[in-house]
């Protein structure tokens, strides 16, 4: 068991002979990942990274049974590349374009309403399971197999706090960037929730920034349903209010979306929360020795 | 990305939303004979000199006059003009005004009373949808009003689907307590502010006061209009309304050399690869006894050439005492960044502050080998705690 993504998942990627998509889909496959094909339009039929090119996404999904796709496309087209995902019947959109338009963003949330596709992202590093599959543009190595998960808006966090853990004697199962947009299609909540539902996690780390409610969502919904330990982390207590801290989504707006705020209010629903990143790998290793 | 009040007003009457109207000047010349001429437009008797800044609060700091005569527009153009404006949202030191807007008098007495309304369109982040959010108590601080009277604050949800629809403006003015005339205008107001906001990728409007004015007309007489800056790679005429003399040089300097930086005021300056990782550092160096000089993310396509720009931009901060590089690589290479920090030493000369290099992932021991014995006065550290440590230590010497 994991979360999302496994072995037996099958992957294309869009955007797939663009010099991103190329690169990354190059150590996707290096990694193991079960990469079955891509798609760019108008080079159908041709073959790329020695897997098949599609015109469209539904071409793609009809000759490889992929479920998994990862989206490389431009930010003014990635809003339709996610929407043809999911009408081709893609269970998985993972979606790694930074700058897709609010305006884009607000369409595509709109249109996954009743469909099956979950969507990660945009703006991400992906998922990954450790030693199976990885969907994203993380640095592999660093997750080696264990059974604490990781959810985080942040990529590069992401790695920190994945090395930490394993610094400390521990593994990752299954890691999740859902990324620091305004929109973004799985929240923090429901990654949290695939967790706490899943045999091989034991432990889930959670990692936030400023703007936004999602972490105090998450926090509310583990005080509640909660049944594994959960160690989290908010960046951004010196960030001043009112300035866009890198992320789209990482402005503090009011008092209620501050670190401070956030911080606060997760100690209360019983999660442990770390003052500073340096600590993450080891405040987890306490937690799970107890 | 923010605009003056004139642009944002220029905007939204290309919508066929109501405004104050007015002309922006950047003499006090040039304010009598835009004076003259709205009132040839206009008729109006008497003038608002207004001062054109990016910040709120411009009332309170002195920035908004009313002019009685064309010798007043001159004197308070005058005045306002090249003034340091300080308001609540300026911060105390305050922003130069380079341009003033003269704009009607529309609090002009006649059949009815006036009345002013708050009414701003922003994302509701939970639902992922647009809402105008509104208020009877026009004019005032809305956080003010959201404290002390939350019961007086509505907000319509937008379906993206469909779009605003006609019941939901009709709503908005019944609560607002509008009949007649000014109901019909409210309703026309809200229909083309909404459409607007859709059309342009805005990421915020807030239109503080909405105006009923003694006549029953609708207006804008101030309008607050922000960009999603994802967004305006559609639109080069609104991007062309930009004015950097507005944003901190260091930032607009940055970003042309596509850094993320920002201006904080702090003494360790520090260059991270991520926004989420920046502000943590940010965080590290605050309970390391320092403050953060500012947030700047390298990106992840960091090169040396774009090591180097970072550590001048970093540089051009007298307060910076220390410079802190946190580099954990996944698509940027470690080695790639320190290669940069060593061109970048070599190419600026002598760095006049310590420099703690902390550089993990891809390439990492590459990394360490390159700074190491580069001969730089350069201390290095692998984890987060150890680089946390060598920033207290340099600050404490």
């Amino acid at each position: 068991m994991s979360v999302l993504v496994n072995k037996s998942s099958k992957i294309i990627v869009q955007g797939f002979t663009g010099s991103e998509g190329t690169f990354h889909a190059t150590q996707m496959i290096e990694y193991g990942t079960n990469v079955v094909g891509g798609v760019t339009p108008g080079k159908g039929g041709t073959s790329h990274l020695d897997r098949p090119v599609f015109n469209s996404v539904s071409d793609a999904v009809k000759a490889t049974g992929a479920d998994v796709s990862i989206v490389f496309v431009p930010p003014a087209f990635a809003a339709d590349a996610i929407m043809e995902a999911a009408e081709a019947g893609i269970k998985l959109i993972v979606a790694i374009t930074e700058g897709i338009p609010v305006k884009d963003m607000i369409m595509v949330k709109e249109y996954l309403l009743g469909k099956e596709a979950r969507l990660i992202g945009p703006n991400c590093p992906g998922v990954i399971t450790a030693g199976e599959c990885k969907v994203g543009i993380m640095p592999g190595f660093v997750f080696k197999k264990g059974n604490i998960g990781i959810v985080s808006k942040s990529g590069t966090l992401t790695y920190e706090a994945a090395d930490q853990v394993v610094r400390a004697g521990m593994g990752i199962s299954t890691a999740i960037g859902i990324g620091g947009d305004p929109i973004i299609g799985t929240t923090t909540r429901e990654a949290v929730e695939l967790f706490m539902n899943d045999p091989d996690t034991h432990g889930i780390i959670m990692i936030g920034e400023i703007g936004g409610s999602l972490e105090a969502e998450a926090a509310h919904w583990i005080k509640a349903h909660g049944t594994k330990p959960v160690v989290g982390f908010i960046a951004g207590q010196t960030a001043p209010a009112g300035r866009r801290m890198g992320h789209a989504g990482a402005i503090v707006g009011g008092h209620d979306d501050t670190a401070a705020a956030k911080m606060k209010i997760m100690a209360e629903c019983g999660i442990h929360v770390c003052d500073t990143p340096a600590v993450i790998g080891v405040t987890m290793a306490k937690v799970m020795a107890k | 990305m923010n605009i003056h009040e004139y642009q944002g007003k220029q905007i939204l009457k290309s919508f066929g939303v109501g405004i104050q109207e007015g002309i922006v000047a950047d003499t006090p010349e040039q304010a009598v004979a835009a004076a003259q001429e709205l009132s040839k437009q206009t008729g109006t008797q008497w003038w608002v000199v207004k001062a054109q800044i990016h910040a709120g609060g411009r009332g309170k700091g002195g920035g908004v006059k009313l002019a009685k005569s064309l010798d007043e527009v001159k004197e308070k153009a005058t005045n306002i003009i090249g003034m340091n404006l300080v308001t609540p949202q300026t911060g105390p030191q305050g922003k130069k005004v380079n341009k003033v807007l003269i704009a009607q008098d529309v609090y002009y007495p006649g059949a009815n009373p006036t009345k002013e309304f708050y009414m701003s369109v922003l994302l509701n982040r939970q639902t992922g949808r647009n809402i105008i959010m509104y208020s009877t108590e026009g004019g005032m601080d809305i956080e003010e009003v959201a404290a002390k009277t939350p019961h007086l604050i509505f907000k319509e949800e937008i379906s993206p689907a469909t779009g605003l629809q006609p019941f939901q403006a009709r709503k908005i003015a019944f609560n607002l307590g509008l009949s007649g005339e000014a109901f019909k205008q409210m309703t026309k107001f809200v229909a083309s502010l909404y459409k607007a906001y859709d059309t342009i990728d805005a990421s915020m409007f807030e239109i503080n006061p909405v105006l009923k004015t003694s006549d029953d007309k609708i207006i804008a007489v101030d309008a607050k209009v922000n960009f999603d800056d994802n967004g305006l790679i559609r639109h080069p005429d609104y991007l062309a309304m930009r004015d950097v003399t507005e944003e901190d040089a260091t930032e607009v300097e940055a970003g042309e050399h596509n850094l993320n930086y920002v201006k904080l005021d702090g003494n360790v300056g520090c260059m991270v690869n991520g926004a989420g990782l920046a502000m943590a550092t940010m965080d590290m160096i605050k309970l390391s006894g320092g403050e953060p000089a500012n947030f700047l993310d390298v990106g992840g396509t960091a090169n040396a050439a774009r090591v180097e720009q970072a550590f001048r931009i970093i540089l051009k901060d007298p307060h910076v005492k220390a410079i802190l590089v946190n580099i954990f690589g996944g698509i940027v290479r470690c080695d790639r960044v320190a290669q940069g920090i060593v061109d970048a030493y070599k190419n600026i000369g002598e760095i006049p502050v310590p420099i703690i290099v902390r550089l993990q992932g891809t390439n990492a021991t590459e990394a360490k080998k390159i700074i190491d014995e580069s001969g730089l006065k350069v201390s290095s550290a692998i984890e987060l705690k150890e680089a946390a440590d060598l920033v207290n230590q340099v600050l404490t010497k």
